[in-house]
Formats: structure tokens, C-alpha cells, sequence
């Protein structure tokens, strides 16, 4: 579904993603965690181009990102994406939120593309608020708002760029609650997190990542009961207990 | 001292000063200045959107020029884009143009250079985030900038544009340079034919230009405060 061969990426001199190699099954959930600055965010963000690679070669869902014949409007519809901040568009209600991109690139017809949001908004818990603005939601229910819109234009892969980074502690649960649900319901996700709850249950695979090399790929009890590379161990012990 | 500030000759040319000879004749005055900065405005806006947008296009052949344009024009003096209109568009419409349309040109020209600041501004005002937002679920740039940056960056546009609008009020007054009886016109008009009551005269516009403005001016700041949504996120 999602293939990373000898990426690189650099920003001027920096050198933000070094060899990545990386492949994501269809229906696999993978989680990439590490030390902020790690490459980790830049390594979603290339996956439908929000950020283009340097070198290398990325296949999504059968499309050659290197390849200037490949519609990355088109693969983008393909592909949802959640923010750390939400970035719900705040001039419009929760409902026109979801229904904007079905409308204008699926044509889908208004009737359906609300009926088809107000079954999303039901699943992620928040049908009563179809009205509301994004300013008149609290942090967890935009986060699921806007996952209910990347979730809108039925998407075969979707990516998590640290999604409950910017919640408060008690509004975590109700974000994870629905990834989970969606994780267990067959989608191909990546999921940039420090939620190890969240992986231990879901993933198949977690990807550790430092300066910008993935250092460790595993399965989830294997990375945390007994990670191999040093760096991983630190961070899993300071993750664990931030006092230290 | 009872000559002091006779305001008589005010009351006297009073609808004069407002409408000029309309209905009878064209309009004037303060009716016409009203005229020429709402009819310039609007086109300046739509000038200013385009101008604006075009000036942070990502293709630098349709970037370049419009900077160009813009950077060309802020740097003139208004009377000589004026002037220029006035001269240079009967050559190259080959047929006389009404003053009043010569000075709406310039005047549009002019404002449209300042107005695409504005735009720009509003528009790079507007967190990067909500065009990512828009393009990760499929939208095309420019659907991205129509639906969901531009409507937001209008918002934040609407006072600045308000001040613009302003400028142009007074900034209509030099349509008086080539002939447009105006609201400073009919003012030297009346001074001409009266000869002794300038001061009462330039008084009395001075008082009418600072109203209007003012009123604008503060309407800008109430916009300002009602229509500010991203300090509330």
C-alpha cells in the first residue's frame, strides 16, 4: 500500500530523512514514534505530499510520487490526513466541513454528501453537533470532527500526524477511542504518537525513528518489552517516566 | 469684526455644494466625489483581488509582471497616473473619454496596487495549515484558496478595505486637476464667483471631507473588532 525505497529529504542543509526504507501492507496499522525533531512528522507528510522527498522512491497506493505524471490532487482524495493542530476550516459549520471536498471533487450531490457526514459524525460520537462551529467545540470533539472529514472521501489509507499531542489529558481517550474503532475496522493507517496504549492495542508494527533514520521496526511487545537500539531504550524509559 | 466668517455664502450654494446642478445638469459636488470613490472602489477591490492573487502565484511568469505593475505604481505620485490617464487613454481608445471616467481609471488603476497589498496580506494571514487541510483531502490549489483561505482572508480584508476607501475619498480631490466639478471644485468654483469668502469656504469642505472620513475610519475599527475570529480560536 505504501512503499518507502532509499528516501532521503533534506531541508537546505539538514538532513531530515536518511535511507528510508518502509512498507505498509493494506489494513496494517503502523505507529512511528520518536524525540521530537526526529524526522517523524516529515515522514507522514511525504506519504501525500504535503512535503515532496528529496531522493528515493515512494509509492502510494499503487502511484510513483517521483513520477510528474501522477495526479497528487488525485491521490491526495485517496489518502486522509489528521493534524496535530485539527485545522478545521472555522468559517464553516462541522457539517459543510465534512461535506466541502465530497461535493466539489467527488460530486457527490449535497442530499448524500450530508446524509453521508451526518453517518460519520454519528460514529465519531458527535451527530448533534452538525451545526456548531469549529470555535464552539472543545480540542477533542474538533479532532474527531476532523477526522470524520478526512474519513468523508472515503479514503483507503489514513495518517495520524501526532493527533492527540495538542488535547488536553481528559480529552485524549475520546480521540483514541474512535482511532481504535477505525484501526479495528481494517484501515491502512499510519500514526505518528507517543500513545503506547494506543499502539500495544492496534498496531501491528512500531517504527522508531532518530535524526532522521528509522533505527528500529518492530512489533509492538517486542519494541517495548525489549527494544534493541539504545537510543529507543532511553526513550522509551523517559517516555514511561518523564521524571527521570 | 462682523465680516468675520459669514457662513451666509454656504447656505446660499448649499444643494450646490451637494449635488452640483443635478437634476438639471450633471451631477456634482459632493454627490459626485461620493460617486467616484464608490465606483473606484469596487472596481478597485475587484482589481486588488486579482492583482493580489496573482502576485503570490507560484508561476513567476504570471508573478513577476504583476509585481511589476504593482511596485511601478506605488512608486508614482496619484496626480501623474492621473495625468497619464487623462492624456494617454483618448490616444489609445482613439475617442475622447468623459473626465469624470479618465479620473475613475486612474483613481481604480492606483487603489487596485494598494488594495493587492491588502489582499496579499489577508491572504498570507491566514494559517498554513488550512491550506494543507484542504489540499490533503483533495482540493486543487486553487479550490483550496476559493472555498477555504480566500472566504476566511476576506473577512480579515473588509477594514483595511474600508481604509482604503477612505483614501479614496480624499484622494478624489484631485480629480480637480482636470475638470471633474467635484466636491473641491464646485469649492473653488463658488470661491471664484463669490471672491470673498474663501476661508469660510475651505472651512466648510475641510468639515465635510473629515465627517465622512471619520465616519468610515471608525466604522473600520468596529469591523475590526467584530469580524476578528482567529484571536477567539
Amino acid at each position: 500500500m505504501i512503499e518507502f525505497r532509499g528516501v532521503h529529504k533534506w531541508f537546505k542543509k539538514l538532513h531530515v530523512l536518511n535511507d528510508i526504507n518502509l512498507k505498509v501492507q493494506a489494513g496494517e496499522v503502523v505507529v512511528v514514534c520518536g524525540p521530537s525533531g526526529s524526522g517523524k512528522s516529515t515522514l507522514i507528510r511525504t506519504i501525500n505530499q504535503l512535503e515532496p522527498i528529496g531522493e528515493g522512491t515512494l509509492v502510494v497506493d499503487g502511484m510513483d510520487l517521483a513520477d510528474k505524471k501522477t495526479d497528487i490532487n488525485k491521490l491526495r482524495a485517496e489518502v486522509g490526513f489528521v493534524f496535530q493542530q485539527f485545522n478545521l476550516y472555522p468559517h464553516l459549520s462541522v457539517l459543510a466541513n465534512i461535506t466541502l471536498a465530497p461535493i466539489k471533487i467527488r460530486n457527490t450531490p449535497r442530499k448524500e454528501a450530508e446524509q453521508q457526514a451526518l453517518a460519520l459524525l454519528e460514529r465519531v460520537g458527535l451527530a448533534e453537533k452538525r451545526d456548531a462551529y469549529p470555535t464552539q467545540l472543545s480540542g477533542g470533539q474538533q479532532q474527531r470532527v476532523a477526522i470524520a472529514r478526512a474519513l468523508a472521501m472515503k479514503p483507503r489509507i489514513m495518517l495520524f500526524d501526532e493527533p492527540t499531542s495538542a488535547l488536553d489529558p481528559e480529552m485524549i481517550g475520546e480521540v483514541l477511542d474512535v482511532m481504535l474503532k477505525l484501526a479495528k475496522s481494517g484501515m491502512t493507517m499510519v500514526v505518528v504518537t507517543h500513545e503506547m496504549g494506543f499502539a500495544r492495542e492496534v498496531a501491528g508494527r512500531v517504527v522508531f525513528m532518530d535524526h532522521g533514520v528509522i533505527l528500529e521496526e518492530a512489533p509492538p511487545e517486542q519494541f517495548f518489552k525489549q527494544p534493541k537500539h539504545e537510543r529507543a531504550q532511553q526513550f522509551l524509559k523517559q517516555l514511561l517516566s518523564p521524571m527521570h | 469684526m462682523g465680516d468675520f466668517l459669514n457662513f451666509q455664502v454656504i447656505a446660499d450654494n448649499f444643494t450646490y455644494f451637494m449635488i452640483g446642478r443635478y437634476p438639471n445638469g450633471p451631477l456634482g459636488g459632493l454627490g459626485l466625489t461620493l460617486y467616484l470613490a464608490v465606483v473606484s472602489c469596487l472596481l478597485s477591490v475587484v482589481g486588488g483581488l486579482i492583482l493580489g492573487l496573482l502576485s503570490i502565484s507560484g508561476n513567476r511568469w504570471v508573478r513577476w509582471p504583476s509585481l511589476l505593475f504593482i511596485n511601478t505604481v506605488r512608486g508614482l505620485p496619484l496626480l501623474m497616473v492621473i495625468f497619464w490617464m487623462y492624456f494617454l487613454l483618448p490616444i489609445l481608445l482613439r475617442k475622447t473619454t468623459p473626465e469624470s471616467q479618465t479620473v475613475i481609471m486612474g483613481l481604480t488603476l492606483f487603489t487596485s496596487a494598494y488594495m493587492s497589498q491588502i489582499v496579499r496580506a489577508g491572504i498570507e494571514g491566514i494559517p498554513k495549515g488550512q491550506t494543507e487541510a484542504a489540499l490533503s483531502t483533495g482540493l486543487k490549489p486553487w479550490q483550496a484558496m476559493l472555498y477555504v483561505v480566500l472566504p476566511q482572508g476576506l473577512r480579515n480584508m473588509i477594514p483595511s478595505f474600508v481604509n482604503q476607501f477612505v483614501s479614496l475619498i480624499k484622494d478624489t480631490s484631485l480629480a480637480f486637476i482636470v475638470g471633474v466639478s467635484e466636491l473641491t471644485h464646485v469649492g473653488t468654483q463658488i470661491n471664484n464667483r463669490t471672491m470673498a469668502f474663501p476661508t469660510e469656504i475651505f472651512i466648510f469642505i475641510a468639515a465635510v471631507y473629515f465627517v465622512i472620513c471619520y465616519a468610515f475610519t471608525s466604522l473600520s475599527r468596529v469591523l475590526e473588532r467584530r469580524l476578528s475570529w482567529h484571536k477567539a480560536l
